[in-house]
C-alpha cells in the first residue's frame, strides 16, 4: 500500500478549516459548560434536598446517556415538534452548529459540575472554620476561599474532561458539520482513501491534544504550586 | 468593664452534656488560660465563644454588646443576626490547633485576606500591616511561601499574624502548640508571651503549664464541663484545692 500524500496535501485547507470548526465547538461548549457547572456544583454540595436534587438529577441523566443520543435528540428530535418549528428559536434549533454547541455544553456542564462538587467537598474543614472565625459571610466564604481553592484542585481532572470534549466534538461531523472528522469523511468519500483521510484527522487531534496538555501543565504549575514539593 | 464576658454556657452533644454552665470574664489585657484533661470541654467552650460550635444556653458579650441568639429546631442556639455574628467574629480572632491557613494562598495573602475582604481595609494598607505583623512574629522572610512549604512553627506564627492583622479585641487560642514538634513549641509560646506583655486580651486553651503559670493572670481548670477551680495561676497551680486538679497536675507537671 502506498500512502497518497498528494491527496492529503491538496486537502489540507479543508482540514485547517476543520480545525477552526473543532476549536470553535470546543471553546464555546467549554465556556458555556463551565458557566453552567459552577452553579450546578454549588447546588450539588448543598445540604438542602430541594436544591441538591435537581442538580443531582440533571448530572445523573446527562452522564447516564450517550452524547450522540443527546445530540440527535436536540438536532433531529426537537424538529419533530411544531411548537419548536414555529417558535422564534427555530433559526437556532435548525442550525447544526448551534445544536452541537448546545449538546456539548450541556454534556460537559454535567461532568464538570461533578468534578467541581467533588473538589468543593474535599476542602479541608479547618480552612472553612478559619474563614468563618474571621467573620466572612457565606458568599465571601464561597467566593474567596471555597471556589478558588476547589477550582485549582479540580484542574488535573478538568484537563481530562477538556481532552475528552475535544474528542467528543468529532460527533459534530454526524450532524453535517465539517470539523476535523468531517473533513476526513469528505476526503475519504471523495477519493476512496479512508486510511489516509482518517490518519490525518488523527494527527490533527493528536497535535491539539498535545497543545492542550501543555497549556494545562502551565496552568497547574501556576495555580497548583502550593501542592507541589517545596523548591527553595 | 469587661472586654469579653461569657455567662453560664451550656452545650450538649445529643444527651451528653459537655458544658454545664461555664462562665468567664476578661478585662482588657487579661490573659486567661483554660486547662483541663481532654474531654473536659475546654476546646468546645472556646469554640462556642465565636459560635463555631452552637451552645444550648448562655450569653456571650463583647464590649458589653450581647450576641443575639435564638434557638434552632434542634434546641441549639444560633445567631439571630448573621451580620452581627460576622462583625463580632471579626473582632475575636482565633488561632487553631492545626493552624488552618488557607492552603492555596501564600503567607502574605493569608494575612491580608480578611482585613481586605471582611474589614474593607485598602490593599496597600493591609500589605503594610501584614509585613509588620509577619515581621513581628518572625516569619517575614517566608511571606511568599505556601503553607505546605512551611514548618508547623512557621505556619502557626503566620496564623497568629493573620489573627493580629484583624486588630482584634480579644484573641482566642485553641491549643496553639499541641500539633507542634517539641522544639517548635518554644517559638510560638515566645510570640504569645510578647503579645501578652503588649497588653492584648487573650483566652488560651493550653496544655503548656509553664505558659499558664508564667504568662496568664487567670487560670480556669475545667473538668467534665464545669469549672472546678479558677484564680491566680501561681496560687492555683502551687496550691490546688480540688482532688481533680491535684490529680491532673500530678500527671502533667514534672
Amino acid at each position: 500500500m502506498i500512502f497518497d500524500y498528494n491527496v492529503i496535501w491538496d486537502s489540507l485547507p479543508l482540514y485547517f478549516g476543520g480545525v477552526l470548526v473543532t476549536l470553535k465547538l470546543l471553546l464555546i461548549s467549554l465556556f458555556i459548560g463551565l458557566l453552567l457547572a459552577i452553579p450546578l456544583a454549588l447546588m450539588r454540595v448543598s445540604k438542602s434536598v430541594f436544591i441538591n436534587f435537581p442538580a443531582w438529577l440533571y448530572t445523573y441523566v446527562i452522564r447516564g446517556t450517550p452524547m450522540l443520543v443527546q445530540l440527535f435528540l436536540i438536532y433531529y428530535g426537537l424538529a419533530q415538534f411544531e411548537l419548536v418549528r414555529e417558535s422564534a428559536l427555530w433559526p437556532y434549533f435548525s442550525n447544526a452548529s448551534f445544536c452541537a454547541c448546545m449538546a456539548f455544553a450541556i454534556n460537559t456542564s454535567a461532568y464538570t459540575a461533578e468534578i467541581l462538587a467533588g473538589s468543593l467537598k474535599a476542602t479541608p474543614h479547618g480552612e472553612i472554620e478559619a474563614a468563618k472565625a474571621m467573620g466572612m459571610s457565606r458568599i465571601k466564604l464561597y467566593r474567596r476561599i471555597l471556589l478558588p481553592s476547589a477550582i485549582r484542585r479540580a484542574l488535573p481532572q478538568y484537563s481530562n474532561e477538556v481532552i475528552m470534549m475535544l474528542h467528543t466534538t468529532s460527533l459534530a461531523s454526524i450532524v453535517t458539520l465539517i470539523d476535523i472528522t468531517g473533513a476526513a469523511r469528505t476526503v475519504s468519500s471523495q477519493y476512496y482513501l479512508p486510511f489516509e483521510a482518517f490518519i490525518t484527522a488523527g494527527a490533527f487531534y493528536l497535535c491539539l491534544t498535545f497543545i492542550l496538555v501543555r497549556l494545562f501543565k502551565l496552568a497547574e504549575r501556576r495555580w497548583l504550586a502550593y501542592l507541589a514539593p517545596r523548591k527553595h | 468593664m469587661y472586654k469579653l464576658e461569657v455567662q453560664d454556657l451550656h452545650k450538649r452533644y445529643g444527651s451528653h452534656e459537655v458544658l454545664k454552665g461555664v462562665s468567664l470574664a476578661a478585662k482588657a489585657g487579661d490573659v486567661i488560660s483554660i486547662i483541663g484533661s481532654s474531654g473536659s470541654g475546654k476546646s468546645t467552650f472556646l469554640r462556642c465563644i465565636n459560635m463555631l460550635e452552637q451552645p444550648h444556653g448562655g450569653k456571650i458579650l463583647l464590649n458589653n454588646e450581647e450576641l443575639k441568639l435564638v434557638a434552632g429546631k434542634d434546641g441549639a442556639l444560633k445567631a439571630a443576626d448573621p451580620k452581627q455574628l460576622q462583625r463580632m467574629r471579626s473582632r475575636l480572632a482565633m488561632v487553631f490547633q492545626h493552624f488552618n491557613l488557607w492552603s492555596h494562598m501564600s503567607a502574605l495573602e493569608n494575612v491580608i485576606e480578611a482585613p481586605v475582604h471582611v474589614l474593607g481595609v485598602s490593599k496597600k494598607e493591609a500589605l503594610e500591616k501584614a509585613e509588620y505583623y509577619l515581621n513581628k512574629v518572625g516569619v517575614a522572610h517566608r511571606k511568599e511561601a505556601y503553607p505546605a512549604h512551611m514548618s508547623g512553627g512557621e505556619q502557626q506564627r503566620v496564623a497568629i499574624a493573620r489573627a493580629l492583622a484583624m486588630e482584634p479585641e480579644v484573641m482566642l487560642f485553641d491549643e496553639p502548640t499541641s500539633a507542634l514538634d517539641p522544639e517548635l513549641v518554644g517559638e510560638v509560646l515566645k510570640v504569645m508571651q510578647d503579645l501578652a506583655q503588649e497588653g492584648r486580651t487573650m483566652v488560651v486553651v493550653t496544655h503548656e503549664m509553664g505558659f499558664a503559670r508564667e504568662v496568664s493572670n487567670q487560670l480556669v481548670f475545667l473538668h467534665k464541663g464545669v469549672v472546678e477551680e479558677r484564680g491566680c495561676p501561681r496560687e492555683v497551680l502551687a496550691n490546688p484545692q480540688s482532688d481533680r486538679l491535684k490529680q491532673f497536675l500530678s500527671g502533667s507537671l514534672k
